[in-house]
């Protein structure tokens, strides 16, 4: 088997496997009341580390490039209360005109 | 699962360019044209697939790949404790439903602190095929378009997060959380193997452990 062909059926059986494996072992009981405001709690915690990574994150580095300023226009658009749509091709136009004067 | 489908059209917009990505960033490490669309079928987690093919086009082994792909999808664990309840049906009919639990699908089918079963399956349906129709374009059309930092796509991924975060930061526990969770990933990212940031991230939920004003005495 190729080397992709390896990689793809790894990692497609694992994710697999890590989506599954609290819905299959714990079925649809309800989570105790602390560990269910733990759970409320985490979508902003992971949303948030999503995006501070992806902004300025470059490997196992920290950097400042474009992404920084479409993440910026990302921010304005959304102080101004502009549909999704609006704040993504805002964020990408943001991106690309910086990318193409530096 | 309409509502879901409906709202998630601007998300598969994003899913649908930042696939067109992939599928450029995948032809170009020397996955192929079969490998990458499979792999967004079956994987479906954009980060996973991204980090994936950039260890293979800077030549890294098997052994890197499969690693940085596995460690940024650990966060599916966190992520399957919550939805976990709001799904129904037999351990396998579980199993198929989790799959369709993504960052973006998850973020949106958020309901007052639980999962929105519908809105999971209906959104997590939407994305699968924006990513899919977006990976098929790139591996295909990717040659004429060129590098995607040229069109701003690398900013996009972001900028959608952050606005999936907005719209969950409606307490100060939230609040606290995600400033926290921004925190970990900052300052472990330069110190941690990718992905490590993220998982770590989701120990700044624990402010939540603290039961809410209202309910002490």
């Amino acid at each position: 088997m190729s080397t992709t062909w390896m990689i793809v059926l790894i990692v497609g059986a694992a994710t697999v496997a890590l989506k599954g494996l609290a819905p299959v072992l714990l079925g649809d009981r309800e989570l105790p009341a602390p560990v269910a405001r733990v759970n409320g709690a985490l979508a902003p915690a992971l949303l948030a580390a999503l995006v501070a990574v992806q902004t300025v994150g470059d490997g196992a580095s920290l950097t400042l490039d474009p992404r920084v300023a479409g993440v910026a226009a990302a921010v304005v658009a959304l102080l101004l209360r502009a549909p999704l749509l609006v704040v993504l091709i805002s964020s990408a136009g943001v991106a690309a005109a910086v990318n193409a004067l530096t | 699962m309409a509502a879901g489908a409906r709202d998630v059209a601007p998300i598969a917009f994003a899913a649908l360019v930042i696939g067109v990505s992939y599928g450029i960033l995948a032809r170009d490490a020397g996955m192929g044209v079969v490998a990458p669309i499979v792999m967004s079928l079956t994987t479906f987690a954009g980060s996973a697939q991204m980090a994936a093919a950039t260890v293979m086009q800077d030549g890294g082994a098997v052994a890197a790949a499969v690693t940085a792909a596995i460690l940024l999808n650990l966060r599916y664990v966190a992520i399957g404790v919550s939805v976990a309840p709001s799904l129904r049906g037999r351990r396998a009919r579980r199993l198929a439903e989790a799959q369709l639990a993504t960052d973006e699908s998850w973020a949106i089918s958020q309901d007052s602190g639980r999962v929105n079963r519908e809105r999971l399956l209906g959104a997590g349906l939407v994305l699968l095929v924006a990513w899919t129709v977006g990976t098929i374009a790139g591996v295909f059309g990717g040659s004429a378009l060129g590098d995607p930092a040229t069109y701003g796509f690398d900013a996009m991924f972001p900028a959608l997060f952050l606005a999936l975060l907005v719209g969950q930061l409606g307490d100060g526990r939230a609040r606290a959380a995600a400033l926290a969770g921004a925190l970990i990933a900052l300052i472990l990212t330069p110190v941690a193997p990718p992905g490590v940031p993220i998982i770590a991230a989701a120990a700044g939920a624990l402010i939540a452990l603290k039961p809410p004003k209202e309910a002490t005495p």
